[in-house]
């Protein structure tokens, strides 16, 4: 298939694998910031690959993972309003939250619907016109666009029974933090999609304040492991920078468009990172312009108080400080059919891939 | 978390087999059922029978390749086949939802005679119901089969004869059907030319069966797909699994729509692939064999029995690298980005 064998080929692989132990034999660690990155690295056995003295730690670039409980807790409680349907991204409807999650309510009779798109949603709430259609707005930089455009439809359409509870979250904080907090990495993988629309220009301080290297990497073999090299490359040289490898789609200055969107819809916020606790500016919360659709505002619900599960290590193993092997609910009381933190949960949640395909 | 029955408790991964052990087989317990077959093994006097059933609440209900009709008896048909049995007769039970067309039901049924008549089965009884309107979603159809075994058949199923080093193959490209169903079901307007792989096996099986090799295994991978048949096969047999990614075949347009959605092909439901284990002795007469027909012209050897990693099903990837093949534990769901 065009675009993918190309990136998938055995041979180029094998040299890439050669060219990475010929530029580097001191420890290294990486981290891949976003989830799409740790699903392909499992999916494809990568880990397996590579020289023993690279060390690829997951980070927090899972959406579903840093999401807090409370969100969860708050879109079930709008979804045992008679009145409500929530529409999600599908990964979400099995995260649990305080006492339970949308997969139960759904099977208790909440009209809970996957959609594929923020139009889908909008659609929805075109149809049901007597309702009002939550769509649960999950993600960083990558989905936010699309919830803004369909708060952007929905203002210009009319359709005011459409509301967006937002968890929308901002990367270059959480990489920040990361570093601030003493977690030692010697490069950053930096996310892919994320750049599409932010560009690369978001990383620039990261190198600059703390001598880190940030490539932004594609999501096939080929990718993953050029970006690894370009990252060596970089640490053994002394010359931290930011660099692109998926250049195909990534541009420095990123999507004017997306970004414009987003600069229409939402202003920052504090916001709470699962791992990371509370940090500045991280969270994008609807405007005041567009205030008539945040459901937060407009939707009052009685939500219950949060409880996090005690014993679980999401929060280090987001931050890269552990592995999923070095807690003790892994593949114990946390299996992915019976997920008690969100990092098992999400395809993409570090957990679950090293479930899925190492354990 | 668990006191509701949710949607994953019938998707074939590891919700499905929790609900069966934990509570089927609990209440139910006996030596035939425990053996978990497809078809459960059964002696009547000296003949030995295979008796299996099934029920299709598919959505749509009308699919390209098919219908819930043709996949009612191609299903049965196949569930008797990979026993080593030869399928005869097929019981047909209707559940009708209140308004449903006349034409439709016609349909259907005229699909399940073709279907019957092209399998050599004769569908000798049934049942019908109607529901009110909301009370089921269209129409649902419950399916009992009979078989007769021959005696040097009959573990067939149970796979007691596999051994290190046997074959494992598949007659032809993985998830079809369930990435068939997914384009009708959800993108009314997604373009993609698939059509489920929904078809009777039992002459192909009859085929391989007749060249005398030493078939040491046979199951359909249908719900699940083929992952869920290469885990359980692992964890049943405590030898390991080994299989190559670049000889599984999945088509193109196929493989296109499970990138576009983040769904990985091997978990994706088929409807008319069989997976065998093998005498690596006779592999090259099975292949060639299953290549004459047309149920079979994509067979391909992809894997084998290992020694290595008991109870383990393990990928050797594309490029190069190794990874665990795990059951799915719910429904597979579309990744966020």
């Amino acid at each position: 298939m065009k675009y993918i064998d190309e990136y998938r080929d055995k041979t180029l692989v094998e040299q890439i694998v050669k060219k990475i132990a010929m530029v580097s034999e001191k420890p290294i660690t990486l981290m891949e910031v976003c989830g799409g990155h740790t699903w392909a690295i499992q999916k494809f056995g990568i880990p397996s690959l590579l020289p023993k003295n690279i060390n690829l730690v997951s980070g927090p670039g899972c959406p579903v993972c840093v999401t807090s409980r409370g969100f969860i807790d708050r879109a079930v409680a709008y979804s045992r309003l008679k009145d409500v349907i929530i529409t999600t991204y599908g990964d979400l409807i099995r995260v649990p939250g305080s006492t339970s999650s949308l997969n139960l309510e759904k099977s208790r009779g909440a009209d809970v619907r996957i959609v594929y798109s923020v139009l889908d949603a909008l659609k929805i709430a075109q149809e049901n016109s007597q309702k009002k259609i939550v769509f649960l707005g999950v993600g960083f930089e990558t989905t936010a666009p699309g919830s803004a455009v369909g708060l952007i439809n929905a203002m210009k359409d009319n359709i005011n029974n459409f509301y967006l509870l937002s968890s929308h979250k901002i990367m270059p904080p959480a990489m920040s933090a990361l570093i601030d907090e003493g977690v030692k990495i010697d490069g950053y993988l930096a996310p892919g999609h994320v750049s599409v629309v932010t560009g690369a220009k978001i990383y620039d301080g990261i190198p600059a304040k703390y001598g880190v290297g940030c490539v932004i990497s594609g999501f096939e073999p080929v990718d993953i492991l050029q970006s690894v090299y370009m990252l060596a490359k970089q640490i053994t040289n002394h010359d931290c920078k930011v660099e692109i490898q998926y250049k195909r789609a990534v541009t420095y200055q990123g999507n004017v468009r997306a970004q414009e969107a987003l600069n229409e819809v939402f202003s920052l916020r504090d916001d709470w990172w699962r791992g990371l606790g509370v940090l500045k500016d991280s969270g994008m919360a609807v405007n005041e312009k567009y205030c008539k659709h945040d459901a937060e505002i407009m939707i009052p619900v009685e939500v219950e108080p949060t409880k996090e599960d005690k014993g679980c290590i999401c929060g280090e193993i987001l931050k890269g400080l552990k592995k999923p092997v070095d807690c003790k609910l892994f593949g114990k009381a946390c299996t992915s059919s019976n997920p008690v933190g969100a990092c098992m949960v999400s395809h993409e949640g570090a957990c679950n891939a090293y479930f899925r395909f190492n354990k | 978390m668990k006191e509701t029955i949710l949607l994953g408790h019938g998707s074939g991964g590891k919700l499905s087999h929790e609900l069966i052990k934990n509570l089927f087989v609990k209440y139910f317990d006996n030596a035939i059922l425990k053996q978990q077959t497809d078809a459960a093994l059964l002696q009547l006097n000296r003949t030995k029978i295979a008796f299996t059933t099934d029920s299709y609440v598919i959505d749509p209900v009308f699919f390209p390749g098919g219908n819930i009709g043709k996949l009612a008896v191609c299903g049965t048909v196949n569930d008797i086949s990979v026993s080593g049995a030869k399928p005869l007769y097929i019981s047909a039970a209707f559940i009708i939802e209140e308004g449903f067309p006349l034409t439709d039901l016609e349909k259907i049924v005229s699909a399940m005679a073709d279907e019957a008549k092209k399998a050599g089965v004769l569908i000798v009884t049934g049942d019908t119901k109607v529901v009110s309107k909301g009370q089921c979603d269209k129409v649902f159809i419950n399916t009992a089969g009979i078989g007769v075994h021959e005696e040097k058949y009959c573990e067939i199923g149970l796979g007691v004869k596999i051994k290190t080093g046997d074959k494992i193959i598949i007659n032809g490209s993985i998830a079809d059907h369930g990435m068939a169903i997914m384009a009708v079901r959800n993108f009314g307007n997604f373009e993609a030319d698939i059509k489920s792989d929904c078809a009777s096996l039992n002459g192909l099986i009859q085929k391989i069966l007749n060249t005398g090799s030493r078939i040491n295994f046979m199951r359909d991978a249908t719900r699940g797909g083929m992952a869920t048949v290469l885990c359980e096969l692992a964890e049943q047999l405590k030898l390991g699994v080994e299989i190559e990614e670049f000889r599984v075949p999945v088509n193109e347009n196929v493989r296109g729509m499970c990138e576009l959605l983040g769904f990985d092909p091997f978990y994706v439901a088929n409807e008319g692939k069989v997976i065998l284990v093998v005498h690596p002795d006779d592999a090259e007469l099975v292949l060639e064999t299953m290549k004459l027909h047309e149920l079979g012209k994509d067979a391909s050897i992809i894997g084998e029995i290992v020694e290595a990693h008991p109870s383990k099903a393990i990928l050797n990837t594309g490029i190069g690298g190794k990874r665990i093949i795990d059951m799915l534990a719910g429904e597979q769901l579309p990744r966020i980005c």
